[in-house]
């Protein structure tokens, strides 16, 4: 019986999959062709979606884009043997695209099916956790700050030391939360991994509970990605089923639960004390820090939350030990960043590498340029709270400090690119009315300086008193920042202050008109 | 949204009561409210402060803190439609003020025969195929300007 994969990945059904899949099955009993349909995850190569992947001896052949019109010639072609179509894109596992990564933390999505825990263990699954019983809580602690992993959520926090610091707390309720609100823009790999490999994330969750002394973890989900939701709850019922969640985990004398929650469309819930006040039914208002949530957190609690990147990456650092981890990336970024191409680009998708590599050869080479054949003119780094990047900065490497010292953040690894068609002051604008329309509104900075943000870069535009109100707007751009709770307000500058940094000539447009 | 129930206190009883055993089961209680009624009414939202055992201003401030819960009925059909960024860098922008234009409606307006309403989202996590939108829960990927008219004049039938 020949195995089709066609993915249930929520980009690959917006360009259709749902329908190719129905499409697929109707033909192949048409022909009588015994066929086994898959529903697997993306494998990252977004601008192949759907892509269909057939299992033959010399390994898995994709065909792609595939619409619903090219079902009868792929059967035809003899697609379930691997055969010629213009569609065929060889052998999945040898395209260049997938040959220049290192997938450490994708390293299943894809490529099996997301909801069997038996193929999950095939390829490792639960290794890292039986790993973790071995060793105990505090070698898994040590473990995991060893590895250097830092939150892949935005802040790059160091995870051991957070995780150390729920641990030391007494024994008592404590909880684990995974931050599955992935707000910003130009990022997907949270909702990827959710609907390709939910078992990863499960796993995380079990040996951060385990390691902290938590038994009962929360998923936040966004409302925005039913898809996740779906697959998600299935995955925690199917772990349930075969005994790797509950009471007494595999003889291990350890329970842990997980449940799903869904966000109602706040942006701001992203923010790790907003997510727990709506967590508890609350109005999404950011907490004054101290006292940090992994002291009083979830209903007072201690709490750990992590991105769901950090998390679903554990596994595979218990699994293979802190130093395979440890050795791969640059300076104080360890590991790899699966990056996220977006935007106006030709190959859009989740491209995970070391750290190190420079933005430049991600833009032109991995991503192929512009969609639109244009010169590239800016990248925004990190979501919108990151900067835009003009070329002239190209060689910057992917890494936390690098992009820090240029006054912007890698964030959670989204890269959008623009052509030279952007005008730079609009998107100004927007990132301030963004940050008017999802300010939680505790403090004035955020909420009041974004609106003013707004008005400031309407007259800049309209050309009154230019000069004046881009010094105005930088003065903003300056209270904002310092004055702010969290980095929601306190980051809205940086796309602000790097249109006008990299692109002034964008802020003269009307003086420049009526100067010629 | 299509196929909502009439409210009843006593329906909205039962969904509050069904969700009591969670912790801080508000989040999921407005959800099941919103799914089953198609919008949260105030009445409701009095049920919810009686059973939360907080006052109805608190109850209230909790609704309307998040762009997803709305306090009066929809059009039969929802379209969200992206605005943050990467569609933007796809012309989203353009696509959609001229599509709302030809609709005259504003973002959150709803057609005069309450076949749509037209929301603005920040992204969906399709930004590798912007400019993208959501219709009916249905995702769509690198939308253009006949798509989306199709989608209106599939919401009128
Ligand atoms: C406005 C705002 C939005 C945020 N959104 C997210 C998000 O969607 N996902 C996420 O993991 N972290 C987000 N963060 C970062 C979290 O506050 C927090 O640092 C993170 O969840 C910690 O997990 P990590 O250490 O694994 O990254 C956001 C922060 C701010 C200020
Ligand atoms: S900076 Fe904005 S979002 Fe953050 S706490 Fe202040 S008002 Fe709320
Ligand atoms: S309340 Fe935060 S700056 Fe005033
Ligand atoms: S920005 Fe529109 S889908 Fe991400």
């Amino acid at each position: 019986m020949a195995k089709v994969y066609i993915p249930l990945d929520m980009a690959a059904v917006a360009m259709g999959a749902d329908k190719l899949a129905a499409a697929v099955a109707k033909e192949a009993a048409a022909r009588g062709e015994n066929i086994e349909i898959v529903r697997n995850g993306s494998r990252g190569m977004l601008w192949l979606e759907p892509l269909i992947e057939v299992e033959t001896p010399a390994g898995r052949v994709g065909y792609g884009p595939a619409k619903v019109k090219d079902v009868a010639s792929l059967f035809d072609a003899g697609f379930l043997a691997g055969a010629a179509h213009a569609l065929n894109i060889g052998i999945v596992d040898e395209h260049p695209w997938m040959k220049k990564q290192n997938r450490v933390t994708f390293v299943r999505c894809g490529v099996i099916d997301p909801l069997s825990v038996a193929e999950y263990e095939a390829h490792n699954g639960f290794k890292g956790l039986k790993r973790a019983f071995e060793v105990g809580p505090a070698a898994v602690v040590e473990e995991v700050t060893k590895s250097g992993l830092r939150g892949r959520g935005g802040a790059g926090f160091p995870t051991g030391i957070k995780w150390k610091t729920v641990a030391d707390c007494p024994p008592g309720q404590k909880y684990v939360v995974v931050n599955a609100d992935e707000g910003d823009s130009g990022t997907f790999a949270d909702r990827m991994i959710m609907e390709g490999d939910p078992f990863s994330l499960i796993e995380g969750m079990l040996i951060c509970g385990y390691a902290v002394g938590a038994s009962k973890g929360y998923v936040y989900l966004r409302s925005e990605y039913p898809i996740v939701a779906k697959v998600f709850q299935a995955a925690i019922e199917t772990a349930h089923e075969a005994g790797w969640l509950g009471k007494d985990i595999k003889g291990s004398g350890f329970d842990f639960d997980v449940e799903l929650r869904i966000g109602a469309g706040a942006y701001v819930c992203g923010e790790e004390t907003s997510l727990l006040e709506s967590l508890e039914g609350k109005r999404g208002i950011v907490r004054a820090k101290p006292p940090l949530p992994a002291h009083v957190g979830l209903f007072g609690k201690p709490t750990v939350i992590n991105n769901v990147l950090s998390m679903a990456t554990i596994p595979m650092i218990m699994e293979k030990g802190a130093k395979h981890y440890a050795d791969l990336g640059v300076g104080r970024s360890r590991g790899t960043m699966p990056l996220q191409i977006a935007g106006n680009v030709k190959y859009g998708g989740l491209f995970e590498t070391d750290f190190g590599i420079p933005l430049g050869v991600v833009v032109n080479e991995i991503a192929g340029g512009t969609r639109s054949g244009r010169p590239v003119r800016a990248v925004q780094v990190g979501g919108p709270l990151g900067a835009y990047v003009p070329v002239s900065l190209f060689d910057l490497p992917i890494d936390y400090e690098a992009f820090a010292a240029k006054d912007s953040l890698i964030g959670h690894g989204g890269l959008v690119v623009f052509d030279d068609t952007v005008d730079m002051s609009w998107m100004a604008r927007f990132g301030m009315e963004f940050c008017a329309i999802e300010s939680c509104g505790k403090c004035t900075p955020c909420r009041l300086g974004s609106t003013r943000g707004v008005e400031t870069i309407d007259k800049i535009r309209d050309g009154l008193n230019v000069a004046a109100n881009i010094e105005l707007l930088k003065d903003l751009c300056h209270t904002m920042r310092f004055g702010s709770l969290c980095a929601l307000g306190g980051f809205a500058p940086y796309p602000v202050e790097s249109a006008l940094r990299h692109f002034p000539e964008d802020f003269r447009k009307p003086a420049l008109e009526a100067a010629e | 949204m299509a196929g909502a129930a009439q409210y009843s206190d006593e329906r909205a009883r039962e969904i509050i009561a069904a969700h009591m055993g969670l912790e801080g089961p508000a989040m999921p209680i407005l959800h099941a409210i919103q799914k089953e009624f198609g919008y949260v009414p105030d009445a409701a939202v009095k049920q919810m402060a009686e059973a939360l055992n907080i006052s109805r201003a608190e109850m209230h401030g909790v609704v309307t803190f998040y762009h997803d819960f709305h306090r009066a009925p929809h059009g039969r059909h929802t379209l969200k439609i992206c605005r943050a960024e990467s569609c933007q860098s796809m012309g989203a922008e353009r696509q959609a003020r001229a599509f709302l234009d030809k609709l005259k409606l504003d973002w959150g307006g709803t057609t005069p025969d309450g076949a749509l309403t037209v929301e603005p989202v920040y992204c969906l996590g399709l930004c590798a195929h912007s400019p993208s939108a959501l219709y009916d829960g249905e995702p769509i990927g690198c939308v253009d300007s006949e798509r989306l008219d199709e989608i209106a004049a599939e919401a009128r039938d």
